[in-house]
């Protein structure tokens, strides 16, 4: 998701920490590069600036020139402005005590919303409540037929008025209808519109005046470039939005459009999308995403999921192993097979600590990519896989042979594991018991 | 022509307006060309989603050129913006859209991320061949989208056009085949395949494409004779990701189509791309109208966004 950004932040940072003492040249130089690394996310240019003055003046008022560990001092402050940036903690959607809560979702064509709709009707089908869906776009072409086919797989209700074009009305039949029939969410599906457009933008308006919902979303395709910027304060100036949900962050969206629109409305990320199934949808956390970015995996994330579709017993294991430096080969494996049915394989290993994604982009991690990382650690001796540094060259020709791939194949097997044990020692030198992925590599 | 060239122009108001206003007022607080000027200037490129990389080849060709030609007017350097970045864009064949009737139908395959604007693109295509007198089919290849049906069947109808559709959940690539079918039973000139968007990380759907491809191919030699990938515009870096990837799983793109360029969205995107990959954009979407596609041109883009 962040990939690329935490790999370059990666970087960035492990040059800092070199650095014995720091002057104000060399700090000006890596201060570049992040900003680079943050245009290369697509974060907007002049939240870049800011966010590199910002943290120009953090680190120097922290005396960083004199630190005895000016590198650390840097990724302290890196570290800090982006939390500020994002925001601290999840930002969960506001329901009201007296029913019902209706949600309008905003934004431009093709980023998401009805899919979104979709998505949240079905959390909250879920937890137990009564959404009622309200097709109102009326303008792009089957847009309300799509709202009802999702409505159907999910049995919730759909509110249309069939050849109208009035979204206004359809909206205000649409609560009163659900204030009847004891539905305690009504999410309103507006068409999707340009930001410029002042007649549509004009027609949300009415739309909010006439309901008077209680959470504005605005759904932003995360793929967006620096013009994200421009759409989500135009929204928000003209309709206070809430917060925002960023769609489509199961590619390898750099992203930056988080920071840009977080920046310059000051409204959350309420939720990510992270698939077209309708059950891809997941609260925004701005503190483990910000440790994300640096690169530090998100290990509560990792260790949330593994409790969710793994046995306890395993995911505490696991936990043990990370913090006792001995995950081995044979945990690799174990992981490996238990990791198949916790999501794709690229979401986990993003999730892991140190695991280069770039050294991963080459291995594509599919099904088949899997199973040949089992058949290598299959083919090698339990000896082998408690210590893999005595794995020379003849062993791994013997292991290429025997699981039917090639030398390259384990070597760049050992080479990620590699990455992942050192990271992890890096994590254990530092996490105390429970406390696990709220610290700084360092 | 001229109403097209007019169209164009409308169409990138907004871009061009953002850009040589910024370019404009960047150049008057100068009296030499220096590097905060130069500075001044990749950040309104990078700022219209050119990225980072081609912005410095860009602004390194610029520092180059005023040396060299002893450039020292500010002004004088929009003229040279302007040429390096026709330069990048038209460094490739100049894109068509006239298809090139062989005997048999023309096959289109459309293909790109969710929502980029596959099906209206379609629609439009539909239309204008059509206006141009030839005959068109299209294959609602789309099977996984909820409505994604319907939707091309409502284009369909707008463009005046037949359609071949399967149910919900059906293969695509069955889909495509039984409309490649009707097209050479039914003699038209061009069959446009609409395609479910994916994200072109998910290595599955990447082999969905390329089964509808291969499947074509049994039917007919060198089908589909034209691979489009639809990006939009308001996509900032990943999009040169997407057309990379779809380039490679494809076995080529033959075209890259930008759309909602109608908005405030720059475009610059597009330097990046065909700056690393040697893909035409052919046309370019601006609006949500049926006629709300034009051809795009190297040269009347970039003089378009300096008039
Ligand atoms: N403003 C504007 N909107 C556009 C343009 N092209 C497409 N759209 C809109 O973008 C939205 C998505 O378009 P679709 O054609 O459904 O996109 P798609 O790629 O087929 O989407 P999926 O099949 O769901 O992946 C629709 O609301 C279109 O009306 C354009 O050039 N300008
Ligand atoms: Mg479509």
């Amino acid at each position: 998701m962040f990939e690329q950004l935490s790999d370059r932040m990666d970087s960035v940072l492990k040059h800092l920490r070199g650095q014995g003492k720091l002057t104000e040249k060399n700090i000006d130089d890596s201060l570049r590069q992040v900003r680079r690394a943050l245009l290369e996310a697509d974060v907007n240019f002049k939240v870049a600036r800011e966010f590199i003055e910002n943290v120009k003046e953090k680190a120097l008022g922290r005396g960083v020139l004199k630190s005895l560990t000016p590198g650390q001092q840097m990724i302290g402050a890196v570290h800090d402005e982006l939390v500020e940036l994002m925001g601290e903690a999840a930002s969960p959607l506001t329901l009201m005590d007296t029913p019902p809560t209706v949600i309008m979702m905003v934004g431009l064509q093709g980023s998401g919303k009805t899919t979104a709709t979709g998505k949240l009707a079905r959390m909250f089908k879920q937890q137990g409540r009564q959404p009622l869906l309200v097709a109102a776009d009326v303008y792009r072409p089957a847009a309300v037929k799509q709202l009802q086919v999702l409505g159907e797989s999910l049995d919730v209700p759909v509110f249309s008025i069939e050849g109208s074009e009035d979204p206004i009305t359809i909206c205000s039949v649409a609560l009163q209808k659900a204030k009847q029939a004891y539905q305690d969410i009504v999410i309103l599906d507006t068409a999707g519109r340009l930001h410029v457009d002042e007649d549509m933008m004009a027609e949300l308006q009415s739309i909010k005046k006439a309901v008077g919902p209680h959470e504005i979303l605005l759904v932003v395709d995360g793929m967006t470039g620096q013009d994200a910027v421009n759409v989500a304060e135009t929204f928000n100036d003209q309709l206070d939005v809430d917060g925002c949900i960023l769609t489509k962050m199961d590619g390898d969206a750099r992203g930056g459009a988080a920071l840009s629109i977080r920046s310059v409305t000051q409204k959350p990320i309420k939720f990510i999308g992270v698939g077209e199934k309708l059950d891809a949808l997941e609260p925004f956390h701005p503190d483990r995403m910000a440790s994300r970015i640096l690169g530090m995996g998100d290990v509560v994330s990792l260790v949330e999921k593994a409790q969710a579709s793994i046995d306890m017993d395993e995911a505490l294991k696991l936990e043990e192993k990370l913090r006792k430096e001995t995950f081995d080969l044979e945990d690799f494996r174990t992981q490996l097979k238990q990791v198949s049915k916790m999501g794709s394989m690229e979401d986990i290993m993003g999730m892991i600590p140190g695991v280069n994604k770039n050294a991963l982009q080459g291995a594509e991690m599919d099904e088949g990519a899997m199973a040949r990382l089992e058949a290598i650690i299959s083919s090698m001796t339990l000896n082998e896989r408690r210590k893999p540094n005595i794995i020379n060259g003849s062993r791994r020709k013997r292991i290429a042979s025997g699981s039917g791939t090639t030398v390259q194949d384990v070597n760049q097997l050992l080479k990620q594991f590699n990455m992942m044990q050192k990271m992890m020692k890096r994590m254990g030198k530092m996490n105390k018991p429970g406390k696990l992925g709220k610290m700084m590599p360092f | 022509m001229l109403g097209m060239l007019k169209r164009l122009r409308q169409g990138l108001t907004k871009t061009r307006e953002n850009f040589v206003k910024r370019i404009d007022q960047a150049i008057r607080r100068y009296d030499r060309i220096d590097e905060d000027l130069l500075e001044e200037l990749e950040e309104i490129l990078i700022q219209t989603d050119v990225g980072v990389e081609t912005t410095m080849k860009i602004i390194d060709r610029l520092r180059e050129r005023t040396v060299e030609e002893r450039t020292k007017k500010p002004e004088e350097i929009q003229a040279l913006l302007r040429d390096e970045m026709a330069a990048i864009l038209g460094g490739h064949s100049p894109p068509s859209t006239d298809v090139e009737l062989t005997t048999g139908p023309h096959v289109i395959m459309v293909v790109g991320v969710n929502g980029v604007g596959k099906t209206t693109t379609i629609g439009k295509m539909a239309a204008r061949y059509k206006q141009e007198g030839k005959t068109v089919l299209l294959a609602a290849g789309d099977t996984f989208r909820a409505a994604a049906i319907e939707q091309l069947e409502i284009w369909a109808h707008r463009a005046d056009v037949d359609i071949v559709k399967h149910q919900q959940d059906a293969d695509p690539a069955a889909v495509a085949y039984d409309a490649l079918q009707a097209a050479i039973a039914r003699n038209v000139d061009i069959l446009i395949i609409d395609t479910a968007g994916r994200l072109h990380t998910k290595a599955n759907l990447m082999e969905e494409l390329k089964k509808i491809k291969r499947t074509l191919g049994k039917l007919a030699d060198g089908v589909p004779h034209e691979t489009l990938i639809v990006l939009d515009g308001t996509t900032g870096q990943n999009a040169q990701t997407q057309a990379k990837i779809f380039h490679e799983a494809m076995g080529g793109i033959s075209g890259i189509v930008l759309t909602k360029l109608d908005g405030t969205a720059k475009g610059g995107i597009v330097l990046s791309i065909t700056d690393s990959l040697s893909v035409p954009v052919k046309m370019i979407g601006v609006g949500e109208g049926i006629d709300d596609l034009q051809d795009f041109d190297a040269k009347s883009f970039v003089d378009a966004l300096f008039e």
